[in-house]
């Protein structure tokens, strides 16, 4: 199967939004015989000549009588089709729910303004790695997301994969869901949670089990040490400036957990949930000003030289 | 003809009109066709200011990373638009129709409190001012319209953005209460003899049944918004999980009255309709009681179905079947009314003018946001389009199509009665036209944008996404709705500047207004008719009550509406515009310190005491032995 980039509920990669795009498709069929035959009616009602010749007359007591019966067989027909709907959301949302959670893969989902952060634990081994926005999981497995909030109340939603579930301070939730296509799928933020709501995209990467495995040895390394001397002072920069009062870098004294962790920032895809490539220029753009891409985000400026803005992000391009 | 009583008493005296200052009249006022024009007025002006703010979240959109507003503007524009188009449009709207149509319609000569509603207006207006007042000085309120908690609390919310909305809410439910008592008073109580509960035009009915509606809805968000406010002001934790308040406790309450309030505004809509369809088909309405059933059913299961905006939030499985189950349900009723219309019209050849044009756009679009209504009660569709364009589209469609398309033709079919001046029909197709093909052109795309993934209230989107087509489509959509209400409202000010009298009763209309002058004349000049039938104008012959004073009103019994009694209807006073100045100063003053709460009472108590300070001591049982109730009289 070739890989699939998409965010449609049109285009499921996973049981659950298959089923709920199949559900759609029926209320849509019976949505649009119902459209047309009203309208068709009405459109009969009106084109027909008039009953009698006089105006104002009201029609003949039999042709009430026709009426009654067509309005009534008409209610009844929209309690019957409306008691099917019904019938099939319930059956949908039972076969949703009997998806086979065996042997899940458990990821902690943690809703930050405005970033997704996610936890992983390795069953057997004591560390545990955190990522943002990117949610590496395996084809095949299902993959039970455990969805807390810190602040207020956002929604974690990929239409490729799944409907939406609320992360709510205070409260755990729980959505399963499963890739059975390799791809990568883009998810948001569907709960309006402030002002950077519309820049809280995430993404959620399926790949072949060997592959996920990899990719999660690797970010359970430490992060790899500054290997140049720019990178070395790039190091130097991060670890002195406030850049380390937010963000932990393992393997060094950085281990704040206000804003994303960093270790393996060169490994993901985009940054800035999803507002940016993850490539140096951007990177040096975001650094010098995040208020220019995502006004109101947390992260401050941080006014550097033109040299030691080099070495940061030589150093932070390093953290593959 | 029936003398209940000897005609014993001499006529009542009746009081020397003082003479004030035009100034003076104006704020005094108690003339429901005065107090209803001013709301309809009022609330006309909020739909353009929202549709401004609309329009300017639409040009924001129509580009991938538009750059027009940033998020913070963003923000307070659609908070304000929801807000305004829900608590300063529709509702006033619909309620000043009301005010306007209701005692005209059964045969009253006033309200049954018209000082009340003349508090209503001012309280509602002061409302709206603080709203864009604050707007303007950027604290406009940027939670939302339904302004969720933890976001809408003190921590995530500091300021007084929030402040604003919660009090905006305290200003609009002292109001729509105020309005929905006195038509419910005045349609039970002053129905003109012999219009008996199954005579009542429709669009009566769904009033009555919509002020119900507003009685039992408002309360829980006024507990709720009081809530909000006390966790902002006094330090309160009703919604502060770490405290041990609840988040979703919120949105229980929120939406306990906000989903009954989709129906408060699309329920007098469908009363027009049911008026309209009527008057173009020249044609009793074809089941009357089924009709009047749905419109109760409605307003019933309405009450039954708020947590299908809760879906997303995690609820156990079997509650949100049963959830899905009433939300399907009320489609029934809703689907009665469709084919009783398409029944009253089969064959009757209704001629194609602005009202029943106007209808037409109402059964397509209005159709079609019900047919995805049902889409969003099923739990699985729900969770993938929940808090998505699609559902803008939706309740747009509900409630464009369902209250502001039967609006647009309401207010063309009442313009004579309102104005006494004619629309050009013309402009008013015209407007029509622009309206319907620009709203579907704006709309029914944001359908397709939810479902690939365009989640609402962004104020921006990456071209990577693909959403950049449909948005700009859409705003064009939007420019030419926005134009069509424009030609609308030229066609209006056009009329309203020639000199051309509109006849009493320009469409051969069936009910009791259109047996009145266009405009209909000062309530003490009213005659009060007799009714025979539930379309007196068409069927039978109107009577008419005789020996009423000038300052009184004729008070009937509730289902029968026999004579019971009269009263004095009170006089012009502008005890009600002083009240609602004490009451927006307490108001506004609780948005900075509790101690306004203490401080604005005293105002307050003080202009009620003036208010009701009794003057006048004529008891109002006596006079009903003048009372001659004529049936029959004559004919039309």
């Amino acid at each position: 199967m070739t890989p699939l980039t998409a965010h449609s509920a049109l285009e499921p990669a996973g049981p659950l939004a298959s089923q709920i795009l199949r559900l759609f498709w029926l209320y849509f069929d019976v949505s649009a015989l119902v459209f047309t035959l009203v309208i068709a009616v009405l459109g009969l009602a009106l084109g027909r000549k008039a009953e009698a010749g006089s105006e104002r007359s009201e029609p003949s007591s039999s042709a009430q009588r026709g009426k009654r019966r067509v309005v009534i067989g008409a209610t009844v027909a929209t309690a019957l089709t409306l008691l099917g709907l019904l019938v099939a959301s319930v059956a949908t949302g039972h076969a949703m729910a009997q998806l086979p959670a065996s042997a899940p893969l458990r990821v902690q989902v943690i809703a930050h303004k405005w970033w997704w952060e996610f936890r992983y634990s390795v069953s057997g081994r004591a560390t545990q790695f955190s990522t943002a926005y990117e949610l590496h999981v395996p084809v095949g497995q299902p993959v039970e997301l455990q969805l807390v909030a810190t602040d207020v109340i956002h929604s974690f939603w990929v239409p490729s994969l799944s409907g939406k579930r609320d992360a709510i301070p205070g409260k755990h939730n729980v959505l399963l869901i499963r890739a059975d296509r390799p791809g990568s799928y883009e998810g948001a933020c569907a709960e309006y949670c402030g002002t950077e709501h519309a820049n809280m995209r995430f993404l959620v990467i399926a790949e072949a089990k060997a592959q996920f495995a990899a990719w999660r040895e690797h970010q359970l390394d430490p992060a790899p040490a500054p290997q140049t001397p720019l990178e070395q002072r790039g190091f130097q920069l991060f670890a002195s400036s406030r850049c380390a009062a937010c963000h932990t870098i393992s393997g060094t004294d950085a281990f704040a957990t206000v804003g994303p962790d960093l270790s393996h920032l060169a490994s993901r895809t985009r940054l800035a949930m999803g507002t940016l490539a993850n490539d140096p220029s951007h990177l040096q753009r975001w650094l010098e000003d995040p208020q220019r891409d995502k006004p109101g985000v947390q992260m401050p400026s941080t006014p550097l030289s033109a040299d030691d803005q080099r070495a940061l992000v030589a150093y932070l391009r390093s953290l593959r | 003809m029936t003398v209940i009583e000897d005609p014993l008493a001499p006529a009542a005296p009746t009081s020397e009109p003082r003479s004030h200052s035009a100034v003076y009249d104006w704020l005094a006022s108690t003339e429901h066709t005065a107090l209803g024009r001013r709301f309809i007025v009022t609330a006309f002006t909020f739909f353009l200011l929202g549709g401004v703010l609309a329009l300017l979240m639409r040009l924001q959109l129509a580009r991938p990373l538009g750059q027009l507003l940033g998020p913070d503007r963003y923000n307070q524009l659609f908070t304000t638009h929801g807000s305004t188009m829900m608590f300063l449009f529709a509702v006033p709207m619909m309620q000043g129709l009301g005010l306007y149509f209701v005692p005209l319609m059964v045969g009253a000569r006033n309200l049954a409190f018209p000082r009340l509603a003349s508090f209503a207006f001012w309280i509602y207006v002061f409302g709206g001012i603080t709203l864009y007042f604050a707007l303007l000085s950027n604290t406009g309120p940027d939670a939302g319209w339904f302004a969720y908690v933890p976001l809408a609390g003190p921590e995530h919310s500091p300021g007084k953005r929030v402040d604003v909305w919660a009090q905006l809410i305290t200003f609009t439910e002292l109001s729509a209460l105020s309005v929905a008592v006195n038509l419910i008073v005045t349609t039970f109580k002053h129905k003109a003899p012999g219009l008996s509960l199954d005579r009542l035009p429709i669009f009566v009915w769904s009033s009555l049944v919509t002020s119900f509606m507003v009685l039992f809805a408002m309360p829980a968000i006024i507990v709720a918004s009081s809530c909000l406010a006390l966790d902002r002001l006094v330090g309160t934790h009703f919604f502060n999980p770490a405290e041990g308040g609840d988040a979703l406790l919120w949105q229980h309450m929120f939406w306990f009255f906000g989903h009954p309030e989709v129906y408060i505004i699309f329920l007098p809509g469908l009363g027009m309709v049911s008026e309209i369809v009527v008057t173009a088909s020249q044609r009793s309405l074809f089941g009357y009681v089924p009709v009047v059933l749905a419109n109760v059913a409605t307003a019933i299961l309405a009450f039954g179905l708020w947590v299908h905006h809760m879906f997303a939030t995690g609820l156990p499985q079997l509650g949100a079947s049963f959830f899905t189950g009433a939300s399907i349900l009320i489609a029934i009723p809703t689907g009665v009314q469709f084919f009783c219309w398409i029944a009253t019209l089969w064959g009757s050849r209704p001629k194609l003018n602005a009202p029943f044009a106007f209808i037409l756009a109402f059964f397509v679009t209005f159709l079609i946001g019900g047919l995805t209504g049902v889409m969003l009660a099923a739990v699985p569709i729900n969770v993938q389009v929940h808090d998505t364009f699609f559902v803008v589209a939706h309740l747009h469609y509900v409630l464009i199509g369902g209250a502001v398309f039967p609006l647009f033709g309401g207010l063309s079919h009442w313009f004579p009665k309102l104005t006494g001046r004619a629309l050009s029909e013309r402009l008013g197709l015209l407007s029509c036209a622009l309206v319907f093909v620009g709203f579907n052109v704006a709309f029914f795309p944001q359908h397709l944008l939810g479902l690939r993934g365009m989640p609402r209230r962004i104020y921006s989107y990456l071209p990577e996404t693909g959403w950049g087509f449909w948005n700009l489509i859409s705003t064009l959509g939007a420019f030419t709705l926005g134009l069509g209400a424009l030609v609308f409202l030229f066609n209006a000010a056009r009329s309203l500047r020639s000199h051309s009298q509109a006849p009493a009763d320009p469409w051969r209309g069936h009910s009791l207004e259109w047996a009145q002058s266009s405009p209909p004349p000062a309530a003490h000049e009213r005659e009060i008719p007799v009714v025979e039938s539930r379309y007196p104008l068409w069927i039978g012959a109107l009577g008419r009550v005789t020996g009423l004073a000038a300052d009184e009103q004729l008070v009937t019994r509730v289902v029968d509406a026999e004579p019971d009694h009269v009263l004095q209807v009170a006089e012009p006073s502008v005890m009600p515009f002083f009240t609602a100045i004490a009451t927006a100063g307490l108001i506004i003053a609780c948005l900075f310190t509790p101690w306004g709460l203490p401080a604005g009472l005293v105002f307050v108590s003080a202009a009620l005491v003036v208010w009701f300070w009794p003057t006048d001591t004529r008891p109002g049982f006596e006079t009903k032995q003048r009372l001659r109730v004529e049936r029959s009289g004559g004919t039309r």
